[in-house]
Order: C-alpha cells, then sequence, then structure tokens
C-alpha cells in the first residue's frame, strides 16, 4: 500500500494515457471485438473465434485487392521518388525570392483537401469538356477513365503523382540544403563528375530524409482510398478496387462487421509489416553513415 | 617554381573582399596566413585553389598562368575546417579516392594509402566509415586524402579549429613534420598566432582584405612592421600604451617618466606608440634596469601551467604573462617590473621604429 502512495507519477502520464486510450486502443480493441464475432443487431452476436480470419484470407478478391494495391504503391515509389529528387536537385540552391517562389508553388498541392483533389481531376480528364480528357480525344485517341480500367489507373497514377511528389521533393530539397558547401568544393577539387557528386555525396546524405518520404509515400499510398472513391468508385469494374476501397464497400456497403473487423487488422498488419521491412533495409544500407 | 599572386583583387557584389595581393610562395615552403575571422583567409585560398576566379590579377603556378583554368584541371589539394569525407566510402576508399579517379594501379593505390595511414595513424581503422570515427580520426582521414594527391599546391583552413586542444597540439606537430618533407606548397591558414608560431616557415598577416606583412615567421615576430601586425601576431594580443618623447625622456601613459638610452634616445622627440609583449611584464624584478608599475589586478587566469594577469596601467587594458602558476586576487595591489630594452617603439602612424634586440627576447630559444 505505502508504495502506491509514492507513485503520483502514474498522474503525469493519466492524460496522454487517456488521450491514447479514446484516440487508438479503444477503437482498436472495438475491432478486434468485431473480428472474432458474428453480430446480427445490438445484444445478438455469436462468438466466432478465428473464422472470419480465415474467410478473409482466402477471399479471392480480397487477393487481387491486395496485388492491385502493391501494383500501386510500387509504381507511385517509383515515380515519385527518382522524379522528386530530381525535380529537387533542379531548384535554385541560393536563398532568395526564385526559391521561395519555387517552394511555395510546389507545396501548393499538398494544401489541397483529398475529395478536392479528385474532383479537379475527373472535370480535368472529361473526354468533352475537361482540358486533358477533350485535348486527347480530340487528337483522335480515346481516353475515357470510366470506361477503361487502365485510363482510370492513369488518371490515378496523374492525380497521386501531381499531389504527393511535392513532398518527396520538400524533404529532398531539405536533405540537400543541409550538405555542407565544403562538401561540393571538396568534390571539385577532387574532379568528381556531377554523378559522381550525386552518387557518392548528395545521395548518402540525404538518406535519412529519403527513408522518411519512402515510408510516408508508401503508407499513404497503401491507405489510398478518397481519390479512386471520387473518380470511379473503385471501377470501372474492379479495376480501382484497392483495399480500403473493398474494406469500405464490406463494412458499409455488406454491413459485414465481422468479416470487414478482420480485414482491418490484417490490413493494418501488412502496412506494419511492409514499413518494418523498408525501415531495417535503410538502415542496413546505411550503417555508418552520417546523415 | 612555386605559386605567385599577382596584384589580385576579388569583388563580391561591389564590396572589397581581397585588395591587391601580390604573393610569391615557393613549392616545399610551408606559408602560414594569419588573421582574425573575415580578414579574407578562405577567399584568397578559395582563388589560390581555383574555386574562385579573382576579379583582377594574375595567377602563376610553375611558370604557367593558371587564373582562368578551372579547380578541375589543377593539382590542387585541400583541408577544411569541417571534416569533409565520402561518407559511404571506408577509411580506406576515402584516402583512395583521389588516386582511383586518376586510374592508378591497384597494387600501387594500396601501397600508398598503407604509407600514408601509417603517417597519420590511421592503419587500425582503414575499413571502418567515417562516421563511426572520432572528429580527430575524421580530420585526419581528410588529411591523408589531401596528402594522397600529388598536388603542387595543397591548401589547409583552418584544419584544427574544430578539434580540441589536446588533439590540435597532437596533430599541428605531425603536420610541421609532414609538411617539411614535402615540395609542393603547403598553405595554412589560422586565426591563432600560436599555431603560426609552431608551424614555422613563412608568414603572411592579413586584416581586413589586405596583406599587413609577410616573411619567414620568426622574423616577422620579431619585427612586426606595424602596430597591426604585432597585436595579430601575439596572443594574448601586445600591450599598447601611447608615449611621448622629449629630450631622452620617455613619458608612457600618464605618470611614468623615464630616462632612456640608446637606439630610443635618438628618435627626434614627439609622440610614438610604445608596446610590449604579455611576457615581457613580470612580477618579480629580472634585470637591474628594470621599471616597475603599480597597478590593481582585474582578473587573474590560470591557463594550464601559466597566468595571465590582466590589469589597467594608465586606462590601458594590459595584460601580464608569467610562466608558472601564480594567482593573485582580484583587486589585489602588485607592481610590475619591465625594461625598455624590450620595448617595440611604433610611430604615430603604426609604422615600427625600434624592435627590441634578439638578446632581450625569450622567444629566441623557443622560435
Amino acid at each position: 500500500m505505502k508504495k502506491w502512495q509514492d507513485n503520483k507519477g502514474w498522474l503525469f502520464i493519466l492524460p496522454v494515457f487517456i488521450i491514447v486510450a479514446f484516440s487508438a486502443i479503444i477503437p482498436l480493441m472495438t475491432v478486434v471485438n468485431y473480428s472474432i464475432q458474428d453480430i446480427f443487431g445490438p445484444g445478438q452476436r455469436i462468438f466466432v473465434g478465428t473464422e472470419w480470419f480465415k474467410e478473409t484470407l482466402t477471399d479471392p478478391r480480397l487477393h487481387e485487392a491486395l496485388w492491385r494495391q502493391l501494383l500501386f504503391s510500387g509504381l507511385v515509389l517509383l515515380i515519385e521518388m527518382p522524379l522528386g529528387i530530381a525535380i529537387a536537385l533542379t531548384m535554385p540552391t541560393k536563398k532568395g525570392l526564385g526559391s521561395s517562389v519555387c517552394l511555395v508553388l510546389i507545396a501548393l498541392p499538398l494544401l489541397i483537401p483529398w475529395n478536392v483533389i479528385g474532383t479537379i481531376w475527373i472535370i480535368f480528364t472529361r473526354p468533352d469538356i475537361g482540358l486533358m480528357g477533350a485535348f486527347i480525344n480530340n487528337m483522335g485517341i480515346t481516353f475515357d477513365h470510366t470506361a477503361s480500367g487502365l485510363h482510370a489507373w492513369i488518371t490515378l497514377m496523374l492525380m497521386e503523382v501531381w499531389h504527393w511528389t511535392p513532398l518527396v521533393i520538400l524533404l529532398a530539397y531539405a536533405g540537400l540544403r543541409s550538405i555542407p558547401e565544403a562538401y561540393y568544393q571538396a568534390a571539385r577539387i577532387d574532379g568528381a563528375s556531377a554523378w559522381a557528386i550525386f552518387k557518392y555525396i548528395q545521395l548518402p546524405k540525404m538518406r535519412g530524409v529519403l527513408t522518411i518520404a519512402l515510408l510516408l509515400r508508401f503508407m499513404d499510398s497503401f491507405l489510398i482510398y478518397a481519390e479512386p472513391f471520387v473518380l470511379t468508385g473503385g471501377g470501372p469494374g474492379n479495376a480501382t478496387t484497392f483495399l480500403s476501397i473493398y474494406l469500405v464497400k464490406i463494412a458499409v456497403g455488406q454491413f459485414d462487421l465481422g468479416p470487414a473487423g478482420a480485414f482491418s487488422l490484417i490490413y493494418f498488419l501488412i502496412v506494419l509489416l511492409f514499413c518494418y521491412l523498408f525501415y531495417q533495409v535503410l538502415l542496413n544500407v546505411g550503417k555508418g553513415e552520417s546523415s | 617554381m612555386g605559386l605567385i599572386l599577382d596584384q589580385v583583387n576579388k569583388y563580391v557584389e561591389g564590396e572589397m573582399h581581397l585588395a591587391d595581393i601580390s604573393l610569391d610562395l615557393a613549392s616545399g615552403s610551408r606559408n602560414v596566413i594569419l588573421g582574425r575571422t573575415l580578414a579574407g583567409k578562405t577567399s584568397l585560398l578559395r582563388i589560390m585553389a581555383g574555386l574562385d576566379r579573382p576579379s583582377t590579377g594574375k595567377i602563376v603556378m610553375d611558370g604557367r598562368d593558371v587564373t582562368g583554368i578551372s579547380v578541375r584541371k589543377r593539382q590542387v589539394a585541400m583541408v577544411y575546417q569541417q571534416f569533409i569525407n565520402y561518407p559511404s566510402f571506408t577509411v580506406f576508399q576515402n584516402i583512395a579516392s583521389p588516386l582511383q579517379i586518376s586510374g592508378v594501379p591497384k597494387a600501387t593505390i594500396k601501397e600508398k594509402v598503407m604509407e600514408t595511414a601509417k603517417l597519420l595513424h590511421l592503419e587500425e581503422m582503414l575499413d571502418r566509415m567515417p562516421a563511426e570515427l572520432s572528429g580527430g580520426q575524421q580530420q585526419r582521414v581528410a588529411i591523408a586524402r589531401a596528402l594522397m594527391k600529388d598536388s603542387q599546391l595543397l591548401l589547409l583552413d583552418e584544419p584544427l579549429v574544430n578539434l580540441d586542444y589536446k588533439l590540435r597540439e597532437e596533430l599541428l606537430e605531425e603536420l610541421t613534420a609532414i609538411f617539411k618533407k614535402r615540395d609542393c606548397v603547403v598553405v595554412y591558414t589560422t586565426t591563432e598566432p600560436s599555431e603560426a608560431l609552431k608551424l614555422g616557415g613563412n608568414i603572411v598577416v592579413m586584416d581586413k582584405g589586405r596583406v599587413c606583412q609577410t616573411g619567414p615567421t620568426t622574423q616577422v615576430y620579431r619585427n612586426p612592421a606595424t602596430v597591426e601586425t604585432a597585436q595579430l601576431l601575439s596572443d594574448p594580443p601586445i600591450n599598447l600604451f601611447a608615449a611621448v618623447l622629449n629630450d631622452g625622456r620617455l613619458t608612457l601613459g600618464d605618470d611614468l617618466a623615464l630616462a632612456v638610452a640608446g637606439p630610443i634616445a635618438a628618435l627626434a622627440s614627439g609622440r610614438y606608440h610604445i608596446g610590449i609583449r604579455p611576457n615581457h611584464l613580470y612580477l618579480h624584478p629580472q634585470d637591474p634596469g628594470d621599471i616597475k608599475i603599480h597597478a590593481t589586478v582585474e582578473i587573474s587566469e590560470i591557463n594550464g601551467s601559466e597566468t595571465f594577469i590582466h590589469f589597467r596601467y594608465s586606462g590601458y587594458k594590459t595584460v601580464l604573462h608569467e610562466v608558472g602558476i601564480d594567482a593573485r586576487k582580484i583587486g589585489s595591489d602588485i607592481t610590475v617590473y619591465m625594461n625598455p630594452g624590450n620595448f617595440f617603439v611604433f610611430a604615430e602612424n603604426g609604422d615600427l621604429l625600434i624592435s627590441p634586440g634578439p638578446a632581450k627576447t625569450a622567444e629566441n630559444q623557443t622560435a
């Protein structure tokens, strides 16, 4: 008893504990609760154990959505990372109006809400009145994201790249700016080429921020929902039914709370696993280097 | 043969960074550029390296005009204040990098890396990454890389400033020995007179973008051409007093009048500046010819095995440097002894008129 009285320190972490409990622990446990029960209505629930997990893991439509999701995230990273670094390298290096204007313009897409982005691009790519859609169609190429899965993908990729490459640019730019001028001088004195400077100085020195960019971009693109939802609602067919779209269809569309709960937990674990893998790989590659 | 700078000027956006600098640095010589921060040392080094072009003037390297030639095509090696190494290379690869670029056979590279690593005590850590090393070791790697290059010009821009005192002393000693063996032009910048004196060789004293004085370091130390140089080349700075000479009687400060003989007596009557180095002020009489002044201690600091006592004489901030520990209480009265034989006499405009004879200077033994 006496010991408990000395532990007033607990009071200090109590507010944080309450916030975390309401924002994370309780919702998560609710999902866990759903995932192991079959719910018919209020007060009508049956314990089903791991049945929903088994069902979800063997659901062919989930497998399709997962592969689609992986392909999408892979493509996004393949385009956004090099593009972001390349643009950051061409930005003005000196402090002044030029670099400020550049930064503001580049950061602009990041300030626009997700659903607005979807709407902008729907209009932009419409075959009849959209600037891009009408232009392509007038050249004699049929382009319609509501009819062709490929076209929906192209539109989504464009949207994603336009929206999120700026984040990679900003992070890469910050990384580049933190390299002391003396490194570049030393490289010039050594007679290093621009490629050698990039490979042996800029890239290793940017590793820290690029790791963060990669993780953020992977997580965000893996959880993509608003853009395909606004654009085609997962269609045409199931062409853009990514994991989150499929999950919402089960949870809200079909109101299958049990399978949706199991799905959510599996989804969460997949993201966690991939992030852990990326992090470990990048940590090992950069071992012993200063960031 | 060597590096010649001919009337080099550098303006940046209308602002003068370097003014009319002419230098002649011989191959195999050690040259120390001494000056305060922003004196233009780094700007000058950058121009020597070819990283920047002078606004006007000419740079000649081993008889060839290299003014407009890019740094990539010159044989230059440089070491910086910051520890600059390739972050993704091991120590071995870092040291080897200058030779790898020029396509030297592998066996030769290995041999030379081992040789240089031994010189800088890096043999044990050749497989490590730069970030795993201490600051001193990182800088050794950077110096090793610079030494690997068979350059005509080796530039070091305050290389020891980010290291702790002990390491600085150690590396400085090693560097002096290494530089002596090389036949390229070595240029080393520093803000510290003690570093310049330890490195020896020649000195270029700079202030506000101009060269104040050049010459062999000990000679410049003994005969600083101006008050400016005398102050820059003494740490703590030389003590200065205004003085009036009138018919063989020198009045120092407010009230100390003394009869002078020798070269000082031969000067015309008038106003002068008298300089005396802190280590020529004593707490105990040294010589029957000593004059004494009374003062009150303002600060007394002990640095290693040396004592610095700050006091004011006739309003002039004065420092006394005594070897050994002899702390005095703040506010206590002291008697300070000095010998007119150790006086530097400067004209009113700052030009040196008389420097103390070598026999009286203690640096004679140490320099």
